[in-house]
């Protein structure tokens, strides 16, 4: 029988990974050390190299062998625990997962590091490792004969472990044809017997030409200790002779033998041939080469593993609307006027079962955010090491749920915020002495829910974002004009704009191409916002608000003339009917609308969709003022609706890309309504007044030129 | 139709193995660390127990002392599945009760005709 073994290397490959996780952080803990730590980070190594040996990665098992023999040592105590050693087997777990992501990837990688951190820990291991690995090669090979004569006396307890001499015998029946006596000599009397004990003896013959002692031996290898064994090559005349020698109260049972008439006794001499049965364990491959693995396996659409609680409660609520849904069709059988409460009751109910149905299944797509914290211990003690600062990490909430694909995209502008608080934001400790701060630096990941949102914080207690600096760079770059009044939020903010960096020179962990304007537009695309708080001195903190999941939208429906458009609610900064006095029209086409001390611009959405609208005045309008990209502006539509959760089915896929729009829904009446894509609207609306702005300047160079 | 227990951490190996025998037309029930197989090996009866040595929160050598302490695993064949190929590994399983071993890296086939040799 073959199974196909790629079928369970997806698994694989989730196992290393978590695997990996776990030795990383645990690597990085192991500094206090305990033995619970370094047990666990032993498990996780041996459970890579069990695997990859069975799936048939023998460079991952190879290497692996070494990381496990190293901390082998450390478990045991034979070697202390070092920073040398952590060093080192950090690296070994970067290795480790080069060779996993080529595998997954089902790419080469780079051979040099892995060699480099083989030698590394060659070198500590050298000296004592020396006998390990050899352990269990087959020391030697031992003559063929063409019988054998085998006595088996196993301990009478043999049976206790699992054991049966028949499945022993059944096995070396297939190494030949074979000839079972049973000695009943320490047979007790029926009075005295133990029923739990084995009190027979065998002396076996088998019969073949190709047999080694060896092969005998290992039928017998899991009892050699619990029976005495001997195993004789037969002289090749008479070997019955011998048999019956022993005793006479033997009885002689023929062990059935399918098929065949082979080797009599008085075959050929014993041919000896040194054919080694390759060792299970002893041969691993050597060449580093590429891997190529017949798995479709890719990481998306990959596999997400469910706790069972999630499951379950999914199915009971299942439950529950199958009992809702037959109440519901009962009561439908004959109904009448008198029943409509219990139908109001029965309504009721199902939209609670929907509801909790709906979050149930939610949850089964949502994750512990520390699946993406999990890397920033590691990442802070390389920054830590690098900057020669003195970092600790605080992570607090890392058992806050967010989707999966969330989670799986914010994973790299985290780590560009975290780098950057690193980098910029902790001073160096001469600085920080100076300034009467401790020495140690903290970075705080934080991360909690709020309002239907998940926000992560990355806080640190630095020197905190120079205001002038930033506005000055501003201006320099040409972001702001100097007469801008900003709040100090929306200077800080600044530094998110494409083409900012205030870092004087490049530093080799920031600003190496991707800059903060990339992780603001990735937290974007994900459909969330950020933050920048700071204070001189005292730290800054960035404040990163995503939507739980990117399948389920909180939005506000409106109305514009017969249309209804879904705004997504963590866009609306306020909804209000707007006053005929603060409106104002500065030229032309351009509406302000002023909203407290802040002048926002007025979209018009039946103007930008050309529809018709129940009015066309901005006096009567209801203005929904959303924010996007540190921008306000008011929406102009005919009336609010409802507030609700909605489905978000993409116009790509269906249809293609309408801008403005980001997506549709259906609604509760079948309906079909487009959500509004906030930071899109905001474009096109500037778009369209740079244009009007452009024609009338254009217009007016003609006139003035026809002057 | 003979039933297995198979106890492994790993899910990949678990899931390699439990496909195996019930390709091989065995019933299997799997647990992922010792604790779990001890428990689940109390709710009925098994004709072979597989078990991977190093787990979390109980390993295969308690788990395998723990289960020949109940009287349905008396005689029941365990096998120990490890990668630890040095003798005193294999000392301590059979210390602990195991019938044999089966050391990683294996093939299915290498598995099957394993367990052929504990289980009629």
């Amino acid at each position: 029988m073959s199974v196909d073994l790629s079928q369970f290397i997806p698994t694989f490959l989730e196992e290393s990974y978590e695997g990996l996780a776990l030795m990383e952080s645990s690597l990085l803990n192991l500094e206090q050390g305990d033995d619970e730590t370094i047990n666990s980070i032993f498990r996780a190594a041996h459970s890579i190299k069990g695997g990859a040996g069975t799936f048939g990665f023998g460079h991952v098992t190879d290497f692996t062998h070494l990381v496990e023999t190293l901390l082998d040592e450390m478990r045991d105590g034979r070697r202390e625990i070092r920073s040398e050693e952590v060093e080192v087997l950090l690296e070994s777990v970067d290795c480790m997962r080069l060779m996993i992501d080529a595998i997954q990837n089902e790419t080469d990688y780079d051979n040099s590091s892995i060699d480099v951190t083989s030698e590394k820990l060659e070198l500590l291991l050298s000296g004592s490792l020396s006998d390990d690995t050899g352990a269990d090669t087959p020391v030697e090979t031992s003559k063929n004969a063409s019988s054998w004569q085998i006595i088996f006396i196993p301990e009478h307890h043999l049976v206790q472990t699992g054991n049966d001499p028949l499945l022993l015998f059944n096995a070396l029946e297939d190494l030949g044809e074979l000839k079972v006596n049973a000695i009943v000599d320490s047979l007790p009397s029926l009075t005295e017997m133990d029923v739990e004990e084995l009190y027979l003896q065998w002396e076996l013959q088998l019969f073949s030409d190709s047999v080694t002692e060896q092969d005998i031996r290992e039928v017998f290898e899991w009892v050699e200790d619990e029976c005495e064994l001997e195993v004789t090559p037969v002289s090749f005349d008479e070997p019955e002779t011998e048999s019956t020698s022993l005793d006479e109260t033997s009885e002689t049972a023929e062990v059935k033998q399918p098929n065949d008439e082979t080797p009599s006794p008085e075959v050929t001499a014993p041919n000896i041939e040194p054919e080694i049965t390759p060792s299970p364990a002893g041969a691993p491959v050597t060449e580093n080469k590429e891997v190529k693995v017949a798995t479709k396996a890719k990481p998306e659409g990959g596999s997400i593993r469910v706790g069972v609680d999630k499951v379950d409660s999914l199915i009971n609520l299942v439950g529950e609307l199958v009992i809702t849904q037959s109440m519901l069709s009962e009561l439908g059988n004959d109904f009448d006027l008198s029943k409509v409460d219990k139908l109001t009751a029965g309504l009721e109910q199902l939209l609670q079962n929907t509801k909790e149905l709906q979050e149930s299944v939610m949850r089964i797509r949502m994750l512990p955010i520390s699946f993406a914290f999990n890397r920033f211990p590691r990442l802070i003690h390389d920054l830590a090491k690098k900057t020669g600062k003195d970092i600790e990490l605080i992570i607090n909430g890392e058992n806050t749920e967010l989707d999966k694909t969330v989670m799986e995209q914010i994973g790299d502008p985290l780590v560009h915020l975290v780098r950057n608080a690193v980098d910029h934001g902790i001073e160096t400790a001469e600085k920080r002495l100076a300034a009467g701060k401790p020495e140690k630096g903290t970075v705080w990941l934080d991360a909690y829910h709020q309002g239907g949102n998940i926000v992560i914080e990355i806080k640190d207690d630095g020197g905190g974002i120079n205001r002038d600096a930033v506005f000055n760079k501003a201006l320099e770059k040409g972001l702001i004009e100097p007469t801008t009044n900003l709040t100090d939020n929306q200077v800080f903010e600044l530094i998110l704009e494409p083409g900012f960096s205030t870092a004087k020179e490049v530093s080799d962990i920031s600003g190496r191409g991707v800059g903060m304007d990339v992780v603001k537009k990735n937290i974007q695309a994900l459909g969330g916002r950020i933050q920048v708080d700071s204070t001189p001195g005292e730290g800054s903190t960035f404040k990163v608000n995503l939507p739980l999941t990117l399948a389920i939208l909180d939005g506000q429906l409106v109305r514009v003339g017969e249309e209804v458009f879904v705004v997504p609610l963590i866009t609306i900064v306020e909804s209000l009917q707007a006053k005929s006095e603060n409106i104002n029209r500065v030229s032309g086409d351009m509406i302000l609308y002023r909203l407290r001390d802040e002048n926002v611009p007025v979209i018009p959405i039946f103007q930008l969709f050309n529809l018709p609208a129940d009015s066309q005045d901005v006096d009567d309008s209801l203005l929904v003022v959303v924010e996007a990209d540190g921008q306000k502006v008011g929406l102009m539509v005919d009336d609010l609706l409802a507030q609700q959760q909605v489905v978000i089915k993409s116009l790509k896929d269906n249809y293609q890309d309408v801008s403005g729009v980001s997506g549709a829904t259906i609604l509760g009446d079948g309906s079909v309504a487009m959500i509004l894509d906030i930071p899109g609207i905001i474009q096109m609306a500037l778009d369209i007044a740079n244009k009007k702005q452009k024609e009338k300047q254009l217009k007016m160079q003609n006139e003035g030129a026809l002057i | 139709m003979a039933k297995v227990l198979v106890v492994d951490d790993s899910n990949s190996i678990r899931d390699m193995v439990s496909f195996t025998l019930k390709g091989a037309g065995y019933e299997t029930v799997e647990a992922s660390n010792g604790q779990e197989g001890l428990t689940k090996a109390q709710s009925g009866a098994f004709d072979l127990v597989i078990s991977d040595v190093n787990m979390p929160i109980m390993d295969g050598i308690t788990l395998c002392q723990e289960l020949r302490k109940l009287p349905s695993f008396k005689f029941t064949p365990i096998l120990m599945l490890t990668t630890e190929s040095s003798t005193d590994m294999k000392m301590k399983g059979k210390a602990a009760g195991a019938t044999g071993w089966l050391v990683k890296p294996f093939n299915p086939d290498k598995l099957l005709s394993t367990i052929k040799r504990v289980i009629r």
